[in-house]
């Protein structure tokens, strides 16, 4: 049986890999496709605890964080539209509107 | 033949999450995010959670990566010009730390000598007698139903929220 330690390296790998993606690329949407990785990486380990455990509260965990992320995704993607409506770009270094 | 299937699908995860951060036009990236997702499918189905894995599947490939690329295809990005991952030598040498940092932990926390404490009712002989469907429907529906119910807040919140932001604003 693969154990408990096998997938939770993946579940950080992947994870790491959704950071490296939100600190260093510049389009939005790559940004917020690096956020739905993180959200993956942690529902992952959920359901490989679930399995370890013996219990399913980790797979209906993993029901609520797929609910908030499809919240996140709707409003998130209506506000890059908006966005790019306004300012005609997708990338954030050219994104100064909050400076004073 | 469980550690061929994981390594495989492990495998296909993590090079498809590093090809996603890698790419340079956000349509590549988001197919990279579709097949990670799919490897991840077949990883819940290897952790007996087959609900799940068909939920997850239907979600994120079926209806968030749509979006995903509607959206990309609406706005009609051109590939950056820039290739991603410039790094200075001060942010390798920071990232290496905290990476490492990450891992001794992980190693320390959760390594292979991991107690995980008293387990639940659930094991995969009792979840193959009873469905896993069934269970996880049992557990969702009665000892989490008040949180089950307040997700539909969220999505009506998330709902009104998209439809406000979309709206084009009379000039």
């Amino acid at each position: 049986m693969v154990p408990l330690w096998a997938y939770l390296l993946l579940s950080g790998f992947l994870f790491i890999v959704g950071v490296v993606g939100v600190a260093t690329r510049r389009n939005v949407l790559i940004i917020f496709m690096s956020i739905e990785l993180m959200l993956n990486a942690v529902n992952l380990s959920f359901v490989a605890f679930s399995r370890f455990l013996h219990s399913l509260d980790g797979q209906v965990f993993v029901f609520f964080v797929m609910t908030v992320a499809a919240a996140e995704v709707a409003v998130g993607l209506a506000i890059i539209i908006a966005l790019f409506r306004n300012v005609e770009t997708v990338y954030v270094d050219e994104l100064h509107l909050l400076k004073g | 033949m469980e550690w061929v299937l994981f390594l495989t699908l492990a495998l296909l995860a993590g090079a498809a999450a590093l090809a996603m951060v890698l790419q340079r036009h956000p349509v590549y990236s988001a197919l990279c995010l579709i097949l990670t997702l799919f490897a991840q499918g077949g990883l819940y189905i290897l952790l007996h959670a087959q609900l799940i894995a068909f939920v997850h599947i239907i979600v994120y490939a079926g209806a968030i990566m749509v979006l995903f690329l509607f959206v990309i295809m609406l706005l009609d990005l051109r590939p950056e010009e820039h290739p991603p991952l410039q790094f200075n030598r001060i942010g390798v040498v920071l990232g290496l730390v905290l990476a490492g940092a990450l891992l001794a932990e992980l190693a320390l926390g959760v390594g292979p000598q991991i107690n995980l404490g008293p387990r639940g009712p659930h094991d995969v002989e009792t979840l193959r007698i009873l469905g896993n469907t069934q269970e996880v429907a049992r557990v969702l529906f009665r000892k989490y139903l008040i949180p089950f119910e307040l997700t539909s807040l969220i999505l009506l919140s998330a709902m009104v929220g998209a439809l406000v932001l979309a709206k084009r604003r009379p000039e």
